[in-house]
């Protein structure tokens, strides 16, 4: 095989793992900037309690920011889950299953959060 | 397979060429610091997956209205239904640790990422770095979570 390391790499094709490498680490930072963001509000909210919290969450700038930080947490979340189903579960019919369970429990958290923001 | 019981040692280890490992043997050697770390990574990971509808309802109780923040509160001095509230602080607290854990350990990925700093000893101090600020963050974010301050 012809040079295939370094900045040479080949990563696009089927497989590589280059994606879900890259969005990994994509939905990490845009998470950590929003915890960030969230803290910030948080201290500078004044005394804690319903009005100062789900303040933080009415405007509509911060509902859209938190609607990408859900998305993005259920991808990350699904990236993990199925590397950890893929070390450890062999049976590929169980594997499946995992997987299925895994991308159901994700899309109904994320849709009950999204609810969650755009009824307050 | 029958060949199988003469190879295995006194700890169960196939000890064949080429044989893989099994999780369980891995767990009879002494793993380094930046192993620890790493498998806590994913023991975090899980943890916050399968405790994700437990946040989610607190995100929903906290937000929705005055009434259900009330909920919300009072379920970390009440309980929920059969369970006390002291028990509800746990599980907030060892998600506390998961979040801090694993955001700092991913946080360490992005270092190692950036700079290649993936020598054994570079590995074991920033896997100290991380235990440190993770852990110091715990204590001090589970100290306000129990009312200790």
């Amino acid at each position: 095989m012809a040079v295939n390391y370094g900045s040479k790499r080949l990563v696009v094709g089927a497989h590589y793992g280059f994606r879900d490498w890259l969005s990994q680490r994509i939905t990490a930072v845009l998470m950590a900037l929003f915890t960030l963001t969230l803290l910030v509000q948080f201290l500078l909210g004044g005394p804690v309690g319903y009005d100062s919290w789900s303040g933080i969450f009415a405007p509509q700038w911060m509902k859209v920011l938190t609607l990408v930080v859900i998305i993005s947490l259920a991808w990350h979340a699904w990236v993990g889950m199925r590397d950890v189903w893929m070390d450890y579960i062999k049976p590929v019919g169980l594997r499946l299953l995992a997987q299925v369970f895994t991308i159901v429990w994700l899309v109904g958290c994320a849709g009950w959060a999204v609810q969650v923001l755009w009824r307050v | 397979m029958a060949e199988l019981s003469k190879t295995r040692g006194a700890s169960g280890v196939d000890t064949r060429p080429g044989a893989n490992m099994r999780l369980l043997d891995a767990l009879q050697y002494p793993l380094p610091l930046a192993a620890k770390l790493s498998i806590l990574h994913r023991a975090s990971g899980m943890l916050m997956f399968f405790l994700l509808p437990f946040i989610v309802w607190m995100f929903d109780a906290s937000i929705t209205s005055e009434v259900s923040y009330d909920g919300f509160t009072s379920a970390f001095v009440a309980g929920i239904g059969f369970v006390p509230g002291v028990v509800i602080k746990l599980v907030a607290l060892s998600l506390i640790w998961a979040y801090l854990h694993h955001a700092v350990a991913g946080v360490r990925h992005l270092w190692m990422d950036a700079t290649h700093s993936v020598s054994k000893q570079q590995g074991h101090s920033s896997a100290v770095a991380t235990f440190v600020i993770s852990i110091v963050l715990t204590i001090a974010l589970g100290a306000k979570l129990f009312g200790l301050f």
